[in-house]
């Protein structure tokens, strides 16, 4: 039997709950719709009049080339930041769950890259990744050509993947260790007992056990990368090269403030509001079946 | 007694806090945003200073908004919710969009309304030409003026037996490929960022008189079309991309670990193309055994040379204000024009003077005699290389900012051998072309003043 608090008093709960949404409301709802209002519209920048297009704005995106290259860089972006950033936070947890010597220490240590700011991060792995200066000087010095992100697409969005994943390693670490520190060690005990090996028991007990973190997590993370990612880019390759790194919130960001297209902004922010919001269904849809709560 | 003067306070400071540019102890005080940052935020604090030392009337409150493109933003935002501030530095590119919004007060409007007799003909004719409208209406005060120069290494050049920087591309090339015997690394350093179209493209075309758009760069309407892919420009792309293709020109940027400037203070490149702002870096920053030098952008052989673009900022007077706050803006902006303050603020800056008076204001106290400050003289020269502003006297095509960043990816798309010079320079233009009709949708039925 759960305990509940009922009010009595209509007008006292009504009054506890307007503050939150008139919140909700001024920052969320209100922009919202703004935006939706301008993604019809070609906005002027300093007001003055704006003239209504219709679909205007999203025809023009989704028959430009670029813009689905756009997408597709940011899917390749959010799955790879997503899984890679997983599976290491994971790796780390179940190393520091078996309380190797020192856990402790790492413990703490791992969470602190998430409390690091994306402009502080994206100046760092810059430096730590350019060709001619910092760690990979070295190798480019003893293997000419080998890494050059400035000019090579790839690698450069390998350098955003890789200063991304540094960051949410230890927002997933955090959330991986409380779920392995849920799990009743004595079910680890008795299969111990039962003869089962370490890789037995992750694969049997805490991985089905973890599943519900997991989701929680891959939604998380494939929301975040999709939104969460422009400080990085922003700071590290601008877009580049040749927009190999142009991802959806980037090309927002910048021809919205940068080149002041407050109208072809609106349009993509929609679009890609509409992607997660899509990627998200088809989450809870399908991989929340294999989730076991309890 | 003392009641009335608490009274007095009070109000004052109720004033204070109901309108933000309020008076305060019987001053006006008004905002004044701009985008510079680090130590040329510094330099134009001590201008509101000295301005606010000079008199005793009016209170100027500067503050930094960290970068041009954020002081614009910052401002849109703030004008949409009737927060703005009086004074807003807007820089070169983003004078149209002020051009064609309803925010401006017109700064050859504003003086003669508060009584001050300004001789527009005294600003040089290439900072006029750049900001004014298409009928010579300046609706700015041109305020941070540089223009791109070529800096070159002396020792370098010494070692090659020459004394005089190259003055075409030709001789440019012959002088890289002795350097490269000679063992120097990076003869030629350059970037090929959105920044960049400043000095490759825009200034480029000036000088070498070539077109960038129809419609006189822009100037003359909404409808001016990209045409930089028939130009010198093609050569010139072409010609770099050889350069860089040989090892005669590397790319120096934030993303390969070294920017173009630092690498030449420390001599790592012998020659790069910059503004005449970065003359203070780096003659404070490199080493004073380095002999440095700088002279104008060369152009192509058989070219007549035309005068530079200006680059930097204006500042621009906004409405929705008081009668009393357009009179300090007018003092302030009266006060930043006085020759002596062109002396300050091209002393601690690496900034050209705006006028004439402020020009031979500085020759006449012996500035350009000066060893630290020698060849600045330059980027004046540089600017009013033709009497006639050539048919390039400035840029004036809307989403600018956008079709830097086309330029940009163009030329990461060159140098990465994934298309042809001119393939990549067709994109560059047909995108750019998208954008200007995309511009000029947005502002239909607005005339270009």
């Amino acid at each position: 039997m759960e305990k509940r608090t009922l009010f009595s008093n209509k007008g006292l709960g009504i009054a506890l709950v307007v503050p939150q949404v008139l919140l909700i409301f001024t920052f969320f709802y209100w922009p919202a719709g703004e935006a939706l209002y301008w993604a019809f519209t070609l906005e002027r920048p300093w007001g003055g009049g704006n003239e209504w297009v219709g679909f205007g704005n999203f025809a023009q995106l989704l028959t430009d080339q670029v813009y689905w290259n756009s997408i597709l860089t940011s899917l390749i972006f959010a799955f790879s930041a997503t899984a890679l950033a997983m599976a290491v936070a994971l790796l780390m947890a179940l190393l520091v769950d078996r309380e190797l010597r020192g856990f402790r220490v790492y413990r703490t240590i791992m969470v602190w890259p998430y409390a690091i700011a994306a402009p502080a991060l994206g100046v760092a792995f810059r430096f730590i990744l350019a060709p001619e200066a910092g760690f990979m000087a070295y190798l480019n010095h003893a293997f000419p050509g080998l890494w050059n992100p400035a000019l090579n697409g790839g690698q450069a969005m390998i350098a955003i993947v890789i200063a991304y994943v540094w960051k949410y390693i230890g927002y997933n670490f955090i959330f991986f260790l409380a779920a392995l520190q849920a799990i009743p060690k004595s079910l680890i005990e008795a299969a111990a007992m039962d003869g089962s090996g370490l890789l037995r028991r992750i694969k049997d007990i805490q991985i089905p056990l973890l599943t519900p973190t997991i989701f929680f997590l891959v939604v998380i993370n494939l929301t975040d990368s999709f939104t969460d990612s422009f400080g990085i880019v922003d700071l590290m390759t601008g877009g580049g090269p040749n927009r190999a790194t142009e991802l959806m919130v980037y090309k927002i960001f910048f021809d919205g403030f940068k080149g002041l297209d407050y109208s072809g902004a609106a349009a993509q922010s929609i679009i890609l509001m509409l992607l997660v919001i899509g990627l998200t269904v088809f989450q809870f849809r399908f991989l929340e079946r294999k989730v076991h709560y309890k | 007694m003392k009641r009335v003067l608490l009274g007095a306070a009070g109000a004052a400071a109720l004033l204070a806090l109901f309108s933000a540019n309020g008076f305060a102890g019987g001053k006006t005080k008004i905002d004044f945003w701009y985008g510079n940052s680090g130590d040329i935020s510094k330099r134009v604090q001590e201008v509101c200073q000295h301005f606010n030392e000079s008199q005793k009337d009016y209170e100027i409150v500067c503050t930094s908004q960290g970068t041009y493109a954020g002081a614009v933003q910052n401002t849109i935002a703030a004008y949409r919710a009737g927060q703005q501030p009086t004074i807003v530095q807007v820089f070169d590119v983003g004078t149209l969009d002020l051009m064609l919004s309803d925010a401006y007060y017109p700064a050859s409007k504003l003086m003669a309304d508060e009584g001050y007799k300004v001789d527009w003909n005294n600003y040089l004719p290439g900072i006029r030409g750049y900001y004014a409208t298409s009928k010579g209406e300046m609706y700015s005060f041109p305020f941070n003026s540089s223009t791109a120069l070529l800096y070159w290494n002396k020792d370098a050049f010494q070692k090659i037996g020459k004394s005089e920087a190259p003055k075409t591309w030709e001789e440019a090339a012959a002088d890289m490929k002795a350097l490269k015997a000679a063992g120097y690394e990076c003869p030629l350093g350059f970037n090929i960022s959105a920044d960049e179209s400043w000095q490759y493209l825009e200034q480029f075309s000036a000088v070498n008189d070539q077109p960038l758009a129809t419609k006189d760069n822009g100037y003359g309407g909404l409808d001016a079309e990209l045409v930089f892919n028939k130009t010198k420009f093609v050569q010139y792309v072409t010609d770099l991309k050889s350069w860089y293709d040989q090892g005669l020109a590397v790319i120096k940027s934030k993303e390969t670990g070294e920017e173009m400037v630092p690498a030449f203070a420390a001599g790592h490149c012998q020659m790069i193309l910059t503004s005449v702002g970065d003359h203070g870096t780096i003659g404070r920053t490199a080493s004073p055994d380095m002999h440095w030098s700088v002279a104008m952008l060369p152009t192509y052989a058989g070219i007549q040379r035309k005068s530079s673009l200006v680059g930097g900022a204006s500042l621009w007077v906004l409405q929705g204000k008081t009668k009393d706050e357009y009179k300090a803006a007018a003092a302030f902006l009266n006060f930043i024009a006085q020759p002596e303050q062109a002396l300050f603020w091209s002393t601690v800056t690496g900034y050209i003077p705006v006028t004439k008076t402020g020009y031979d204001f500085m020759v006449e106290k012996g500035f350009y005699k000066d060893p630290k400050y020698q060849g600045r003289e330059i980027a004046i020269a540089s600017l009013t290389a033709s009497d006639q502003p050539s048919q390039t006297h400035g840029t004036r095509l809307g989403g600018f900012l956008q079709i830097r960043n086309e330029v940009s990816n163009g030329w990461q798309a060159i140098f990465a051998n994934k298309v042809s010079v001119q393939d990549g320079i067709d994109q560059m233009v047909t995108r750019g072309n998208a954008i200007l009709r995309r511009f000029e949708a947005t502002y239909k039925g607005k005339q270009l003043p």
